[in-house]
């Protein structure tokens, strides 16, 4: 990303993103879920690409340069390979819109009787592959949209603020979360020396031959993260009152069992008079059953994220996105879905993409990312014949450092 | 502050006791330095007074370990955390979050304690060990001292009393371990904190430490007493105790300031003597390896920057320069692990990158920082079977080199069984079964006591003479003199610095050996140097 696009932005109001100014982690959650919904609401691909686009452009203007936020290029990818299965499989299975433009024709696979339905190869059209053309890139930017989220807010941020009694969850989530990078490089030194005893590092083979000192390195590295864990005073817990453990549990229980029963509910055709009640009496009896849970833990948070005007706007933003575009398929459905049959060229409806750019509004209200430190990061240089420089830390007195340095 | 009573430990399907008979105090604001030879129970020790023993490694711990008051049968790790804090040897696996200030919290909120608490003591802690800058930074992106310092950080923050240390300067090059060594004065000095910490590289620490604690044998009783006491019976000591050894000063000096002022007369002995010269290798002889003006790209920095370097046989030559200098990137090279960016390299005439690994590993071998990425097999038998088919040797030739290397290793030994030295021994051997002209070392002392280390000098140099080009990658000052014919120092992946080894250490502060130290500006880099010369004079 470059940096005048950073210089330009920052002097629009908001403070320079540090720890205390950062925007709650939810809030870009919320506001890639409203992008994300809007994309599941059309196929028209001028409008995909738009939403798509200004995902891009808050990236590209607020993300730091945190290991996470280089996520966002791999979501990319993701997103072309998903559109190439897709279209990958209109060419070779068919496609179920009949079309009249035939493009080319593949050989026919003849199939037995039991697979009627199923066709492999055969003629391929214009519009079916469009069809399919617009239903990968609006997969694609589903996931463009969770990627843009994924690099904009520290996943482990956002599992801080789970409640109390979520707080062990959160922890295995987050120590998965480091351990995979860890596991990557574990394969990578591994097949280095598997080159060194004079075997091949390439090929499956090679990869499946180190997996089992991988996994041991991994379990390992677990026992011993567990043990630091434990000398940190991980677990340790408040005394609960019997009475209250067992309400807690049984608050806890009982409202999932509600919560599924509703959903059930609603989800079939004669249940939906006494659904929604039950659904809610159950999120109700389980979120009071997690508060309740949260007593056991006596750890406190350390500068938790601050939901603030920002987070409004941001989160805002993206919601308004998302609603304006319910409205408007339900309003114009033919412009936010374009027919394939006959082929027509897409057209931007006008109001549903003013509406997307409100998703841009991240872009001016976040806090940007501070600059790169001019200064290399290695903080004591001791080369040959140049004296050590700390430049941050005071110098510490120190016997016989004197007679040392001559 | 901490209190051993009559204390033993025994693992699970272990014979012998871990340790037994332990008595020992540790008084409150004393920086207590555990030391003895590898396998003697310095860990096992250290992790009674955290609790971990035998609470999280399973065993028996008989006898009473009190810290602060608290006995560590009754409480467990966890309910130590807010009186003991742990750092192990390797730091990234102590860190539970990602990033230094979270780091440094996540003690503290553990405990519960009140947010604006948490708050100013995290601010004191980054003053206190110079992490201010770092504050926001992802911990995978630190260097291992700064790694070091946000460990030793995130348990500080919960002020604890006694702070337990197990080998934090091992992996440092000698800039960063003074960085480590100097926050812990200050702790000591300034905060009365307790530290009780084991250490190989007795060099670096021994002068700051109040008391000794030596563990002389497994299982024998540890001796405790004030440094000079316990360095002038102790069978690990660092090179400047003995020198004072050698030249009989009473009391012994712990540090090169002390050592200096006894050395008057002794540097008059040496003056009119000269260390013996380096042997003069064969000009014509062609060289195993050429780098010319290479340059090695990883990711999008840099790694090597037109470095050019020629290793003709018989020679050993030490890499060194601070962690991240690109001293392993450029052994990488050399087996062909990274490609060349610009400029060539050529190991035995052959282009390391292109050329099959079953061809390469005779003309080049490679042990690496971790030998045990080397070993797969479950026995050292079945090891050193494949390496001679890896290597088309005749059945046997592995088995001897270890024979030779480790007596009295048996072959169903399982090589995680082994210790740090003897798998360092076993990867050697592995990799010498190709019979390779050029032998490349990372890291080879790292977790070595001076035993285990003085083998690898007598066996490196018996290889050298033998013919063999040695090229090592070390943080090790007094290794590089022992053995090395010249030194190559690295700075950002450029050569700073190459030249014979007397001239280019002796130069610089940071790489110069405790005996050139001592004895500038006479040109000795050795302990045995000196014994030479005196025996050779009287």
């Amino acid at each position: 990303m470059n940096t005048g696009l950073r210089r330009n932005t920052a002097g629009r109001g908001a403070a320079v993103a540090t720890r205390s100014t950062a925007l709650h982690a939810g809030a870009w959650w919320l506001w890639a879920l409203g992008l994300a919904t809007a994309a599941s609401r059309t196929t028209n691909p001028l409008l995909l690409l738009l939403l798509v686009a200004v995902a891009g452009y808050v990236v590209a203007a607020r993300r730091t340069d945190a290991p996470w936020a280089k996520s966002y290029g791999a979501f990319l990818k993701l997103g072309l390979v998903v559109l190439a299965i897709r279209l990958g499989f209109a060419v070779l299975l068919g496609s179920p819109i009949p079309g009249t433009y035939v493009l080319f024709r593949l050989p026919e696979v003849p199939l037995p009787d039991w697979a009627r339905g199923v066709r492999l190869g055969g003629k391929v059209t214009a519009e079916g592959l469009l069809f399919a053309l617009y239903d990968g890139m609006k997969l694609a930017t589903l996931l463009v949209c969770v990627g843009a989220a994924n690099a904009l807010a520290n996943p482990a941020r956002l599992l801080k603020s789970l409640p109390g009694a979520l707080y062990e969850a959160g922890v295995a989530v987050v120590v998965a979360m480091t351990f995979a990078p860890n596991l990557v490089t574990d394969v990578q030194r591994l097949r280095a020396a598997r080159r060194l005893r004079g075997r091949d590092d390439r090929g499956v083979r090679a990869l499946l031959q180190v997996g089992l000192p991988v996994l041991e390195g991994a379990l390992e590295r677990s026992v011993a993260l567990a043990a630091a864990m434990d000398a940190r005073g991980y677990g340790r817990s408040a005394d609960v009152p019997a009475g209250i453990r067992r309400t807690t549990a049984a608050l806890t229980l009982g409202g999932l069992l509600g919560v599924c029963a509703g959903t059930y509910a609603l989800l079939s055709a004669s249940g939906a008079g006494y659904g929604v009640p039950v659904l809610l009496l159950g999120l109700v009896s389980a979120l009071a059953g997690l508060r309740l849970g949260g007593r056991r833990s006596i750890r406190s948070r350390y500068r938790p994220d601050r939901w603030g005007a920002r987070a409004w706007l941001v989160s805002g933003s993206g919601i308004a996105v998302a609603a304006l575009m319910i409205y408007a398929a339900s309003h114009d459905p033919l412009a936010l879905a374009p027919p394939t049959i006959p082929l027509t060229a897409p057209t931007l409806p006008l109001w549903p993409a003013l509406s997307i750019l409100i998703g841009l509004l991240p872009a001016f209200v976040a806090p940007p990312p501070a600059l790169p430190r001019p200064t290399p990061v290695s903080p004591a240089p001791q080369v040959v014949p140049a004296p050590r420089v700390i430049p941050t830390r005071r110098v510490i007195p120190k016997p016989n450092s004197k007679e040392d340095r001559t | 502050m901490i209190r051993f009573e009559q204390v033993s430990v025994r693992y699970d399907n272990a014979a012998e006791p871990a340790v037994a008979g332990v008595d020992l105090t540790v008084p409150e604001g004393e920086l207590c330095l555990l030391v003895g030879p590898s396998g003697v129970g310095k860990s096992t020790l250290l992790g009674a007074v955290s609790g971990l023993v035998p609470h999280f490694t399973g065993g028996v711990l008989s006898g009473r370990v009190t810290v602060a008051g608290r006995d560590t049968r009754t409480h467990k790790p966890r309910e130590l955390a807010d009186v003991v804090g742990t750092v192990g040897q390797d730091p990234l696996s102590h860190f539970v979050t990602d990033t230094v200030e979270d780091e440094l919290a996540y003690g503290m909120e553990s405990l519960g304690l009140a947010p604006a608490t948490m708050r100013r003591r995290v601010e004191e802690t980054l003053d206190l060990l110079g992490l201010a800058e770092l504050r926001d930074r992802p911990i995978a992106t630190l260097s291992g001292g700064q790694q070091q310092r946000v460990a030793i950080g995130s348990v500080l923050t919960v002020h604890p009393k006694v702070l337990v240390l197990d080998e934090p300067t091992s992996a440092l090059d000698p800039g960063a371990a003074e960085e480590v060594l100097a926050v812990l004065q200050r702790l000591v000095h300034d905060l009365g904190t307790t530290v009780l910490m084991a250490e190989h590289r007795l060099e670096r620490v021994v002068q700051y430490a109040d008391q000794v604690i030596l563990l002389p044998a497994p299982g024998a009783a540890p001796l405790q007493g004030a440094p000079a006491d316990i360095m002038a019976l102790s069978p690990v000591h660092p090179p400047v105790v003995a020198l004072g050894r050698l030249a009989g000063w009473s009391p012994l000096p712990l540090s090169v300031r002390d050592a200096r002022r006894k050395a008057g007369p002794l540097r008059e002995r040496l003056a009119d003597r000269t260390p013996p010269a380096a042997p003069v290798l064969p000009a014509a002889a062609a060289p195993v390896a050429v780098l010319d003006r290479l340059s090695v790209r990883r990711g999008r920095t840099e790694a090597l920057r037109q470095v050019s370097l020629t290793v003709r046989p018989g020679e050993t030559v030490a890499l060194m320069g601070r962690n991240g200098a690109g001293k392993s990137t450029l052994l990488s090279t050399l087996v062909g692990l990274h490609t060349a960016a610009s400029g060539t390299v050529t190991v035995g005439g052959l282009v390391p990158s292109r050329t099959k690994p079953g061809e390469l590993i005779r003309q080049v071998g490679l042990v690496p920082q971790e030998p045990r990425d080397l070993l797969y097999a479950d026995t050292v038998a079945g090891e050193c079977a494949a390496a001679d088919q890896d290597a088309h040797a005749a059945p046997g030739t592995c088995r001897a080199l270890v024979t030779a290397l480790l007596p009295g290793v048996l072959d169903e030994t399982h090589p995680r069984d082994l210790s740090e030295g003897q798998r360092l021994a076993l990867a050697l051997s592995v990799v010498l079964a190709a019979r390779p002209p050029l032998l490349l070392l990372d890291e080879p002392t790292r977790g070595l006591d001076y035993a285990a280390k003085g083998r690898l000098i007598a066996l490196l140099r018996a290889l050298a003479a033998d013919g063999h080009a040695i090229v090592l990658a070390t943080h090790d000052v007094e290794l590089a003199a022992e053995l090395a014919h010249r030194v190559v120092i690295l700075a950002d992946g450029e050569v700073v610095a190459d030249g014979p080894t007397a001239e280019v250490v002796v130069s610089s502060p940071a790489f110069a050996p405790q005996v050139s130290k001592i004895l500038a500006p006479l040109p000795w880099l050795t302990v045995p140097q000196v014994a030479l010369a005196l025996e050779e004079s009287s």
